[in-house]
């Protein structure tokens, strides 16, 4: 029973095995990690569990039809930019992308239009042009966004011509699976 | 601030959804616990291996590394460690100004810039157990050329 709860932390035990060496060998080092990854873990809180939220409510409350009118394989162009401003209106990083992924491929949402949205939440995501507008400046920040949204579509267009399309029933049907309890 | 935004969203969503139907708003509470659940291994051995990272990289050491002069080989060398790191947004712009106001090259720190944002080394795993290692293979190398396509325009286009 335990060792079933255990085994999904089995590597990030392992990784804290890491941190409890460094705590004797390299105070320093160990220090700075900590404080970094209590960073990461308010990065994380800060917009994760509210996207998750929104997620199951989006599980239950769209229908499968109503996504995929508006974002399965015929929405064309609307499909491809609601795609793209949800993952541009997202926070948080990237790899809270797939789980919103894998519901939306659950309901009915195509792959093209998922991958568009795994692209904007990489690049354009609204919060990190903020930080990067403050930072870099406002040259570095657009010329970086020009070059992105071309590069967004490409990509997308890329690894739907690259994924076999029984690989992609494969994706779907663990999305299904994965997704949901039900 | 996000934050605010995206908690205040989520609980208004969920009023209304409370107010429409209970039994419906527990059933999609559950939901978002199990999918939280599947992920949140990933998640915490994620940011315990990102503070070892930033602990271990050192600015003083990036800037020389990344200077103006160190041409193909500062930009290979931002974007490998661009995508091998996976630093938060709050941290990764702050640096990437101080290390341009340092003396890295603009194309370093844009090359550096795209790369953390679009190509996950660390997140691989987590990205193949929900796309399979064809796409996610395919993805982070479009994403790595991509990100040196930009760098390279960048660096023509804009001064400095």
């Amino acid at each position: 029973m335990i060792k079933k709860l255990l085994r999904p932390y089995l590597f990030a035990l392992a990784v804290v095995a890491v941190y409890a060496v460094l705590a004797f060998s390299n105070r320093a080092v160990f220090d700075k990690a900590v404080d970094t990854a209590v960073a990461g873990t308010w990065e994380m809180l800060a917009v994760l569990p509210p996207i998750f939220v929104l997620l199951g409510l989006l599980d239950v409350w769209v229908p499968r039809q109503t996504m995929i009118r508006f974002m399965g394989p015929g929405s064309g162009v609307r499909g491809a930019s609601i795609a793209f401003v949800l993952g541009s209106a997202a926070a948080g990083p990237l790899y809270g992308a797939f789980p919103v992924a894998a519901v939306l491929m659950s309901k009915g949402a195509s792959f093209f239009n998922v991958l568009i949205l795994i692209g904007a939440w990489s690049t354009t995501k609204i919060p990190m042009k903020l930080f990067e507008l403050q930072a870099l400046g406002v040259p570095f920040a657009l010329t970086r966004l020009a070059l992105n949204i071309p590069a967004v579509v490409i990509m997308a267009w890329l690894i739907r011509a690259v994924v076999p399309r029984d690989e992609v029933e494969r994706i779907y049907e663990k999305a299904r699976i994965g997704g949901t309890a039900h | 601030m996000s934050a605010i935004v995206f908690y205040a969203l989520a609980a208004v969503a969920l009023l209304l959804s409370a107010a429409k139907d209970r039994q419906k708003t527990l059933m999609a509470l559950r939901k978002s616990r199990a999918a939280f659940t599947r992920i949140l291994p990933q998640f915490i051995a994620i940011i315990l291996i990102v503070g070892i990272m930033i602990a271990l990289l050192r600015p003083e050491v990036l800037t020389r590394l990344l200077g103006r002069e160190s041409g193909w080989y500062g930009v290979l060398l931002a974007s490998v460690v661009g995508s091998v790191t996976l630093i938060p947004g709050f941290i990764a712009f702050p640096t990437a100004a101080l290390l341009l106001q340092g003396g890295a090259g603009l194309t370093q720190i844009a090359a550096f810039v795209s790369s953390l944002m679009m190509v996950g080394v660390v997140t691989f795993p987590v990205e193949v157990s929900y796309f399979g290692t064809r796409a996610a293979l395919v993805r982070n190398a479009a994403a790595y050329l991509f990100a040196l396509l930009v760098a390279l325009i960048m660096g023509m286009v804009l001064p400095l």
